[in-house]
């Protein structure tokens, strides 16, 4: 007894699975298998920490709890926004510093691989002792940093005293001098940014060069019209790479500030970046809430940086496949 | 004659004409003044450390170089009593466990990215990229309570396990470099009866040595240097990484300086050893980084 429609149904034949899609079936499924730390990294350490931080970002968690968290809302955001003058005196600092130390170290950076482009002898060893604070623990160079800029005994106030400067700052120590130390420290560091424009000048095909040449061009001509062009590509994925690390900058600020007269942020906070102010709430005030509200705040602000960067782009930067 | 003249001509860009000689003195000097900016700090560092406790670790003026003093005897104060040996093998533990973890695990993951045929191959990979853009810090407190609830919170777990989950951006490069690699060489292996895992193991990682050294490197210097993961995480100085032992250290009241000095030096070589060795592959990843960035 059979039921026509069913028989209907079933396509007239189905194919006995051929040899080639059965190797195509074990090919999908030893991809997947080979993904699998993949995908549980995934669920255990971004899908879960991911949607629990949007959970506790509206709760009151604390470090150490009494009991389990409130969920209170969107209060912690509208704290951080009416109520919480370190909120933004931590991107005040944030800004600041990108502000001054941005073109500085862009401008320095592109000085030194102009410099190391010159084909001579030795380029290779200035170049492997440049590259080399740019290899070492911020951790590390922070604790160099921290003596070399002491007011009395460091190096630094040494220099500016033969140089004829009378009444050297005292750096780390004074609210206003905070910041252009932590500068001075990042200028130590100038030849990981000239690494990468290094790679950018080498790239750009030298007919450029020889057409500008023909033109007339003098050497300020062809660094206007054709190394700054050609490099702008450079420039912006440095430039996005500043302001990402002023976003994200801990840890040779934590050892510049932690043990100094105002703790974690510096003399009346004037190196509170956002990050350790972050650090402070979360890990020393134990407020874990507010903690992760910050940090979503921080990524937001992040994006909205780096989105209108990309406008930017368009205007600045120039691409070669373009034309 | 005329036509080197020509060739002369046409040259990269150098500074406003200046005769050869002056413009080789004038490159030359900026070089060397750049390169003294770096190298005297150092100096003054290792001057420091190699004093003995009794004479003053800072000068005014300040010795740049050692010449009076050649206390090595600092530097075991450091590694022995300041117990720097310890938190070496801590962090070299470590940097093992997630170079290990991460060479293994993005090879492991790059591989049907880059070689084999499956469903939904290409959301997946636009997936990976976007991970690479995801914030850290946003991950950063949620991760740390998980790892607390599940009790990791003062062990080296949360410092090493993740490692073995892959990394985005090793991935990507590891794809990208597997990927250039011919098919054939695969096709053949089939026909030879290879399994996927042999075609992987035995033929694939093999060719990616130089790829598979960059992201050593890489993860090498990362985790040597990290200071934020250790610092939320460890409570117990027996446990304390390098970087987090020297920020204890500058923290303390009465420290010797001259022992901060050589535990600083301590802390810095083993990268810088790394460094003068794989400098070509270093510094041509990050240039790769810094071009398709």
């Amino acid at each position: 007894m059979s039921i026509p429609s069913q028989r209907l149904g079933r396509p007239p034949e189905v194919p006995a699975p051929t040899s080639r899609s059965r190797a195509a079936a074990k090919e999908e499924r030893v991809a997947y298998l080979f993904l699998l730390p993949w995908f549980a990294g995934l669920f255990f350490f971004l899908a879960i920490p991911l949607v629990y931080s949007l959970y506790i970002s509206m709760t009151d968690k604390r470090l150490i709890s009494r009991g389990r968290e409130n969920f209170i809302g969107l209060d912690n955001y509208v704290y951080m926004f009416t109520q919480d003058g370190f909120f933004y005196h931590s991107l005040y600092i944030t800004m600041k510093w990108i502000v001054l130390s941005t073109p500085l170290f862009l401008t320095g950076g592109l000085l030194i691989s102009l410099l190391l482009n010159q084909k001579y002898f030795g380029m290779n060893v200035f170049r492997t002792i440049l590259y080399i604070p740019a290899v070492v623990s911020g951790v590390a160079v922070a604790v160099l940093w921290l003596q070399l800029l002491n007011p009395e005994l460091g190096a630094v106030n040494y220099v500016l005293t033969t140089l004829g400067v009378d009444n050297p700052p005292y750096w780390l120590e004074d609210p206003k001098w905070a910041m252009p130390a932590v500068v001075l420290m990042g200028l130590w560091g100038v030849g990981g940014t000239a690494i990468i424009y290094l790679a950018g000048l080498q790239n750009i095909p030298p007919h450029l060069y020889e057409a500008a040449t023909i033109d007339g061009a003098g050497a300020w001509g062809k660094f206007r019209c054709v190394t700054l062009p050609m490099l702008s590509p450079t420039i912006f994925f440095l430039v996005l790479n500043a302001v990402i690390d002023a976003l994200l900058i801990f840890g040779p600020l934590f050892v510049l500030t932690a043990g100094g007269t105002g703790g974690v942020g510096g003399p009346d906070n004037s190196l509170l970046f956002y990050m350790l102010y972050l650090y402070r709430v979360a890990f020393v005030q134990g407020f874990m809430g507010y903690g992760t509200a910050l940090a979503w705040i921080l990524t937001i602000i992040g994006v909205l940086m780096v989105f209108v960067m990309m406008k930017l782009e368009r205007r600045f930067v120039f691409y070669e496949s373009e034309d | 004659m005329a036509q080197r003249a020509e060739e002369r001509k046409i040259r990269a860009p150098r500074f406003p004409r200046l005769p050869r000689l002056l413009h080789a003195a004038f490159v030359y000097g900026l070089l060397i003044l750049a390169s003294l900016f770096i190298l005297l700090p150092v100096g003054w560092m290792l001057t420091a450390a190699l004093k003995p406790d009794t004479a003053p670790v800072f000068t005014f003026p300040p010795e740049w170089f050692p010449t009076e003093h050649w206390n090595w005897q600092t530097f075991r104060e450091a590694l022995v009593e300041e117990r720097f040996i310890r938190y070496t093998a801590n962090s070299a533990f470590l940097v093992i466990m997630n170079v290990v973890g991460v060479v293994l695990s993005s090879s492991l993951i790059a591989f049907p990215f880059a070689r084999l045929r499956f469903r939904g191959k290409n959301v997946l990979f636009t997936f990976l990229i976007a991970t690479m853009l995801l914030p850290a810090p946003v991950l950063l407190i949620p991760q740390f309570l998980l790892f607390y609830r599940i009790g990791w919170y003062g062990t080296y777990y949360p410092l090493w396990v993740p490692a073995f989950a892959g990394n985005a951006f090793f991935i990507f490069l590891m794809r990208q470099y597997m990927r250039s690699i011919p098919i054939e060489l695969d096709e053949a292996a089939r026909v030879d009866g290879a399994g996927y895992w042999t075609i992987y193991w035995r033929i694939i990682m093999p060719l990616c040595v130089p790829v598979l050294t960059v992201a050593a490197v890489f993860q090498f210097m990362w985790t040597w240097n990290d200071f934020f993961g250790p610092l939320i995480y460890l409570d117990d100085p027996e446990k304390f990484t390098v970087a987090l032992a020297l920020a204890t250290m500058v923290q303390r009241v009465g420290t010797e300086w001259n022992e901060v000095m050589a535990a600083n030096l301590i802390v810095m070589l083993p990268v810088l050893i790394v460094y003068f060795f794989a400098q070509d592959k270093l510094i041509g990843g990050i240039a790769n980084v810094g071009l398709k960035g």
